[in-house]
């Protein structure tokens, strides 16, 4: 089924139960992995295992079912911590998805360290959950947002980054691979350069996760955030990474319980990282089956995994590039499996319900990132995001559609 | 629910949406509105010409699907002639039909009824209902905030 002989795709295909459902009489073809991955069978259930047979809140009560959710969630912490190649498990901070990850490093590092005139560095590629908070706390902290602009393939501008760059740029805070574009971003050396002027890095690596394997000391990243659900895991749980002397001169971002040491009316001191930054009772089900879902990405192999989808993304490439009405929007040179396109005089939305119609699940609209929309001067795409267990037949089944699409609005 | 997508895209509906009618600036506009659909990005905006309380002139500037350039397209038709009370019951009985519990009459004579198959597609009602808002906004002097669909 794969262009690829050696990748198990039958076997991948037969882990996820959702592959099989019909939409409209038709095969699921589940082009949306951008927006969120559908979940193995090993994810789903950890979760009802949890529920039936370990769960009880954590951290808190002497008796065995606490301790075993506890366990269990903290053994999913460390499988977390290995999959970023962390120093330590303490700098992994559990949260609700990367936009929370993100504000909370907006807010709580944005306090303790911007003043006026400080300048954050974001890029024309950003998702709004990497925007809105930087203009958030920019506006209590009178700091400045400057933008490092994208070329007409969707490359981020080293060039002009580095123009940007000053003594007075404190925070770059950047994508790792455009949700809108596909375009991987060279955070390498944007973490070199902001370095160089003393500014901390935040990445967010919602889209790269699943397609990338990610070692946050090799790049030296002071933050880097991703969500759950991207990787083929829980909704509503997600990851950030900090390096610890950061998070440890930070202040909390919300308080209650679990994050404290000792409360008084008079002074309460605040727990030791992680459980600093995790106030509240966590998603202990979504932290446990998360691990899961970075246990059975391991057991495919990033290697395996890359190679699959990037077959992937050439081959769509190839095809939709031979279509006359179709315009592939962002063509940087170095991609993850995401194709953004239009087909010429129909707009996106059209597009989106008439493949719906064969079964074709994809993204329409301007994908939380309006300032890329801008960019090409465009309302929307369609977006096609390509997961571990697609196959070159579902891109027919896309092509087949486009055609379709095409004789409807000839 | 079984839906046909050649109920949502009627040909009259493709062919509003190809040749739109009243598409462009007024320049003389008395009363104009913005509105905005956030989930798709897409933004319409529309300019009235008042004579007395009679609806002289309609135009509608769009970046929008073929289901939001036809009802917009069709609207300006429908509306432009008529007393802001017509216009008040035309948004009035196009909402209730569109968005009302029970099934809306269909008549071959009528435009509009092309529009009804959105019905079936929820996701798609607010891209039919925008143009017609955001020309109420207009009426309602509501011209400087702009309509959204959520």
């Amino acid at each position: 089924m794969s262009g690829n002989g050696t990748y198990p795709i039958d076997r991948i295909r037969a882990d996820f139960p959702i592959l099989s459902e019909q939409v409209r009489g038709k095969p699921l073809v589940y082009l949306d992995n951008g927006a969120s991955a559908q979940k193995p069978s090993a994810v789903i259930d950890r979760i009802s295992r949890t529920y039936e047979t370990e769960y009880a809140n954590v951290h808190r009560g002497v008796h065995y079912m606490s301790q075993m959710a506890t366990d269990a969630m903290e053994a999913a912490r460390v499988k977390a911590q290995t999959f970023l190649n962390a120093a330590d498990e303490k700098e992994i901070i559990f949260v609700r998805g990367a936009t929370e990850g993100i504000n909370l490093v907006a807010s709580s590092w944005g306090r303790a360290n911007l003043k006026a005139g400080d300048e954050i560095i974001l890029s024309v590629l950003e998702h709004h959950s990497n925007i809105v908070p930087w203009q958030m706390i920019a506006e209590q902290t009178g700091a400045v947002i400057k933008v490092v602009p994208i070329d007409d393939a969707g490359e981020f501008l080293v060039d002009e980054y580095e123009k940007l760059l000053s003594p007075r740029t404190r925070m770059v805070a950047v994508t790792h691979v455009s949700n809108a574009l596909g375009t991987v971003v060279p955070v390498k050396e944007v973490i070199r350069l902001a370095k160089a002027q003393g500014a901390a890095v935040l990445l967010d690596g919602c889209q790269a996760v699943p397609h990338i394997p990610v070692d946050v000391q090799a790049l030296d990243v002071d933050f880097y955030v991703f969500s759950g659900h991207k990787l083929y895991g829980p909704s509503g749980i997600g990851v950030l990474y900090g390096k610890q002397a950061l998070l440890e001169a930070m202040p909390p971002y919300q308080g209650g319980g679990e994050m404290i040491d000792r409360v008084t009316f008079e002074k309460t001191t605040y727990a030791e990282l992680p459980f600093k930054f995790e106030a509240g009772t966590p998603h202990i089900a979504g932290i446990i089956a998360l691990g899961t879902a970075i246990d059975y990405l391991n057991g495919i192999g990033f290697d395996a995994i890359a190679a699959h989808e990037h077959d992937l993304l050439t081959y769509a490439t190839e095809q939709l590039s031979a279509m006359n009405t179709v315009d592939i929007v962002g063509t940087a040179a170095e991609k993850a499996a995401i194709l953004s396109f239009n087909i010429q005089t129909v707009h996106p939305h059209d597009v989106g319900t008439i493949l719906d119609h064969d079964g074709i699940a994809v993204r329409t609209g301007h994908h939380c990132a309006q300032p890329v929309m801008d960019r090409f001067d465009l309302a929307a795409t369609v977006r096609a995001s390509f997961g571990l267990y697609n196959t070159r037949e579902e891109v027919d089944a896309l092509v087949t559609g486009i055609k379709r699409v095409q004789e409807m609005f000839a | 629910m079984s839906t046909n997508l050649s109920d949502l895209y009627q040909e009259i509906i493709l062919e509003h949406s190809r040749k739109p009618k009243n598409a462009g600036v007024l320049e003389d506009a008395t009363a104009e509105a913005q509105g905005n659909n956030p989930l798709c990005g897409d933004r319409i905006k529309v300019y009235v010409k008042l004579d007395g309380d009679r609806i002289s002139d309609v135009r509608f500037d769009a970046r929008g699907c073929a289901i939001s350039v036809a009802s917009a397209s069709m609207m300006t038709e429908i509306l432009i002639g008529k007393t802001l009370d017509e216009a008040e019951e035309a948004f009035e009985r196009f909402n209730t039909r569109l968005t009302g519990d029970e099934a809306p009459d269909l008549a071959d004579d009528d435009e509009l009824s092309a529009l009804m198959g959105v019905r079936d597609f929820p996701t798609r009602i607010k891209c039919a209902t925008l143009p017609w808002q955001t020309l109420r906004a207009a009426l309602h002097g509501a011209g400087n905030t702009p309509i959204t669909t959520e």
